[in-house]
């Protein structure tokens, strides 16, 4: 059986996403152990998870801002800008393609390509991820780091208060991104394979 | 004696203080205290920043600063929990002469028991506890008393009666920091060089931030439940430095800062949800409801994932 080979991950896309990928897991423990420890059992001293959570917040939205800026300037960007026609029908066929047909051993619904380096679960997830929620999950998290900088009330409760709840909200969303994330990534060829395209930056696929 | 007596007679004509201005009283005053125009007799020296003496035979008038520490503020004083009084209620009526007498300053001024000890008025105050709590505080040295942060002349009794917290939290910082930001005040009771507070708490991030929602004694203090606010402060070593005594579920907050408003109960699910009208305390705040659902939603696409899993695993094997 012979491999197709395609160079669908830049390196500037790797280094991004493995930048992202440590410090948001960073991010998501420091996280949850604020906000949940107690004295007697802190899961990371309280001090010492401000700090990460400070420093990895950073190094994050800087990188988000690579992120944001290079898919303006390469081409990288149309992944995420073409869409094919019928977005809800085609959700919904690959939908059915995870439940059902992958166990039938049925084809792809939609192989990729140089055009289309994502199925429409997988973008439309990108987008709003990337587009929507950690905009406003790094601006939340400015609005705590910089309380002076913020509305002192918002819709009549504390500014912290409406920043802190928006600011959780999302870091849930997101964590619980990762780890559907992390799963349909070993949907693969073999649940490896597209581990090692994020590495080698080549997506392979048998004909 | 004689020429005593004349002596006098003749300071009394030729010299005297001039007249009160009644100008600066206001209506509300008379509301609260039987005594505003006697005490103008004082206010009219150490309410305002200047004073006279005037020499009614050749009627020369000396003007004379008054010493910042000796004024005090007429609305403060007539919004103070004592604002009932009057001046020599609490002071020897030797100062209704100038210059004052020796007798009159060496004068032991009452302590707050003296009036509030064993009364059953006060006894929600529970002013027999706050005393033992302040001779075991490390202030307890010569001539520091319950006066020195409870300013005779304008305290009140503001958290008890406030509904808003971040203006209490800033009442009673200032009650610390008449003296530990002003070395003046300070070095008049001890031999000890300046504290700098922001070097000694640069552990704390977010400084600003944190001194404008809790409290000095927040930290500084032993927890007391039979008081309202804890009066023991602790030397150095004891105060409290772990964030998570307040940021955490059991947060030392609801026994200190918030513990007035803690007897009014929870409200809507918000764990420690008091803290949350006013601040929100990272950790010391979580919705039960919201705790549980993201926890569902948690498990379930867990479980989704394994049967994912092991179907693949299975279909695999086939
Ligand atoms: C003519 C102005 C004048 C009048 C009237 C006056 N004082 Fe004074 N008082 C002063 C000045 C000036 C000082 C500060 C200088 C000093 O200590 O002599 C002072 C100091 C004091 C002090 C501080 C004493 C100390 O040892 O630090 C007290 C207490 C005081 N006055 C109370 C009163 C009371 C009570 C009245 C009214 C019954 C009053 N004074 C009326 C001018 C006045
Ligand atoms: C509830 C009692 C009380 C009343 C009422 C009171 N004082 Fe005082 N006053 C004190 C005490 C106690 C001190 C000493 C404070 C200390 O030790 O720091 C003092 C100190 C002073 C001082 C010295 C400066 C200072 O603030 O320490 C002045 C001046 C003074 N009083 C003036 C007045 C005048 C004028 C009035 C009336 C308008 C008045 N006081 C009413 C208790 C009182
Ligand atoms: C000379 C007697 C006297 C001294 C000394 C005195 N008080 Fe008072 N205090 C009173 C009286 C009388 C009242 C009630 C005034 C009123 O109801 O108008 C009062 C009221 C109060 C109140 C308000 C009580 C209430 O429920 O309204 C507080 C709080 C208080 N004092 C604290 C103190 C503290 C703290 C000290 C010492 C730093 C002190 N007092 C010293 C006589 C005194
Ligand atoms: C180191 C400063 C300090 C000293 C010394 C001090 N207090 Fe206080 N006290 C405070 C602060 C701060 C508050 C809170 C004020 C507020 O917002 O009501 C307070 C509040 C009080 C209250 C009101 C509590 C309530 O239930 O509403 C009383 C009564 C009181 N103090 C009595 C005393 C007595 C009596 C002494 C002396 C034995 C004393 N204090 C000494 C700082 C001090
Ligand atoms: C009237 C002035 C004055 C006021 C008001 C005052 N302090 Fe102090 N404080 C002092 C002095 C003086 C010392 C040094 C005592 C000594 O000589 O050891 C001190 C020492 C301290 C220390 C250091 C103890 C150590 O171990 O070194 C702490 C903590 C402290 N104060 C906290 C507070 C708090 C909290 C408040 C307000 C509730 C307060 N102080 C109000 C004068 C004041
Ligand atoms: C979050 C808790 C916290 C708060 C709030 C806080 N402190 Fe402290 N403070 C501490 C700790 C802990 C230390 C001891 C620091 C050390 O030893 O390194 C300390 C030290 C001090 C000292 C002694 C410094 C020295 O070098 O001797 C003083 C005085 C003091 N604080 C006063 C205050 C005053 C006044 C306020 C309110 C404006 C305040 N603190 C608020 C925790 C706190
Ligand atoms: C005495 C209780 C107390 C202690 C101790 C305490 N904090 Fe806080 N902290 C608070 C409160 C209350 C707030 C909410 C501030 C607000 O609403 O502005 C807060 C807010 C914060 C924030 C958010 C700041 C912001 O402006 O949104 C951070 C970060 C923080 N604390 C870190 C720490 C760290 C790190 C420590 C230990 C070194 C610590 N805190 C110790 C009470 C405390
Ligand atoms: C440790 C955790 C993570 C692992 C193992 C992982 C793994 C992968 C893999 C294998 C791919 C390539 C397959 C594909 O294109 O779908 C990928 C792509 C991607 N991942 Fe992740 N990821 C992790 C965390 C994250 C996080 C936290 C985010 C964002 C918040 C994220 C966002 C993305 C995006 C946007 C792409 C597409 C990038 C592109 O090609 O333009 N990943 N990830």
């Amino acid at each position: 059986m012979a491999t197709k080979k395609i160079y669908l991950y830049p390196v500037w896309v790797r280094l991004w996403h493995m930048i992202n990928a440590l410090m948001i897991l960073l991010l998501i423990l420091t996280g949850i152990s604020m906000r949940y420890s107690t004295p007697e059992n802190p899961l990371i001293r309280f001090d010492i998870a401000v700090g990460i959570h400070n420093v990895a917040a950073f190094i994050v939205t800087f990188n988000y801002g690579i992120f944001v800026i290079g898919n303006i300037l390469t081409r990288n960007g149309r992944y995420y800008r073409k869409w094919r026609k019928n977005l809800a029908t085609n959700l919904w066929k690959q939908f059915v393609f995870y439940a059902v047909g992958i166990f039938r051993k049925e084809p792809h619904p939609f192989p990729i390509n140089e055009e289309q380096k994502f199925n429409p679960l997988q973008k439309f997830s990108y987008v709003i991820v990337m587009y929507l929620c950690m905009p406003l999950l790094i601006l939340s998290g400015l609005g705590l780091m910089f309380p002076d900088l913020i509305a002192y009330k918002v819709f009549n409760i504390s500014g912290l208060v409406f920043y802190d709840v928006v600011h959780i909200i999302l870091g849930f969303v997101i964590s619980l991104f990762v780890l559907i994330h992390i799963y349909t990534c070993t949907l693969g060829d073999k649940p490896g394979t597209l581990f090692k395209s994020m590495i080698n930056g080549y997506h392979e696929e048998h004909e | 004696m004689i020429a005593g007596i004349l002596l006098a007679a003749c300071i009394m004509t030729f010299a005297q203080i001039p007249e009160a201005d009644t100008s600066r009283i206001k209506s509300s005053y008379y509301e609260v205290n039987d005594f505003v125009e006697e005490n103008e007799n004082c206010l009219k020296c150490h309410g305002e920043v200047k004073y006279a003496l005037e020499d009614t035979l050749f009627g020369r008038v000396l003007t004379q600063y008054m010493c910042p520490a000796d004024i005090l503020d007429r609305d403060a004083f007539y919004t103070g929990v004592h604002r009932a009084f009057s001046c020599t209620d609490c002071h020897s009526y030797d100062y209704e002469t100038f210059p004052h007498p020796l007798e009159a300053r060496l004068e032991e001024m009452y302590t707050c028991l003296d009036c509030h000890g064993y009364d059953e008025n006060f006894a929600h105050y529970n002013f027999e506890v706050i005393q033992e709590e302040f001779e075991a505080s490390i202030h307890n040295i010569d001539e520091f008393s319950c006066w020195k942060c409870h300013d005779p002349h304008s305290y009140r009794a503001f958290i008890r009666n406030s509904q808003d917290i971040e203006e209490a939290v800033r009442y009673d910082n200032n009650m610390c920091l008449n003296c530990h930001s002003n070395f003046d005040r300070f070095m008049l009771l001890t031999d000890r060089e300046e504290i700098n507070l922001v070097e000694s708490h640069d552990w704390l991030p977010n400084q600003v931030s944190h001194f404008s929602s809790v409290r000095c004694i927040e930290c500084h203090t032993e927890i007391n439940d039979t008081i309202l606010v804890a009066h023991k402060i602790l030397p150095r070593e004891e105060a409290v430095k772990k964030c998570t005594e307040c940021h955490s579920r059991n947060s030392r907050l609801m026994q200190t800062l918030y513990k007035f408003e803690v007897k009014e109960g929870r409200k809507g699910g918000f764990v420690n949800g008091v803290i949350l009208n006013d601040a929100y305390v990272i950790g010391a705040n979580q919705n039960d409801f919201l705790n549980w659902i993201s926890l569902l939603v948690f498990g379930l696409t867990l479980v989704v994932i394994l049967f994912h899993t092991v179907l693949r695993i299975r279909n695999n094997k086939n």
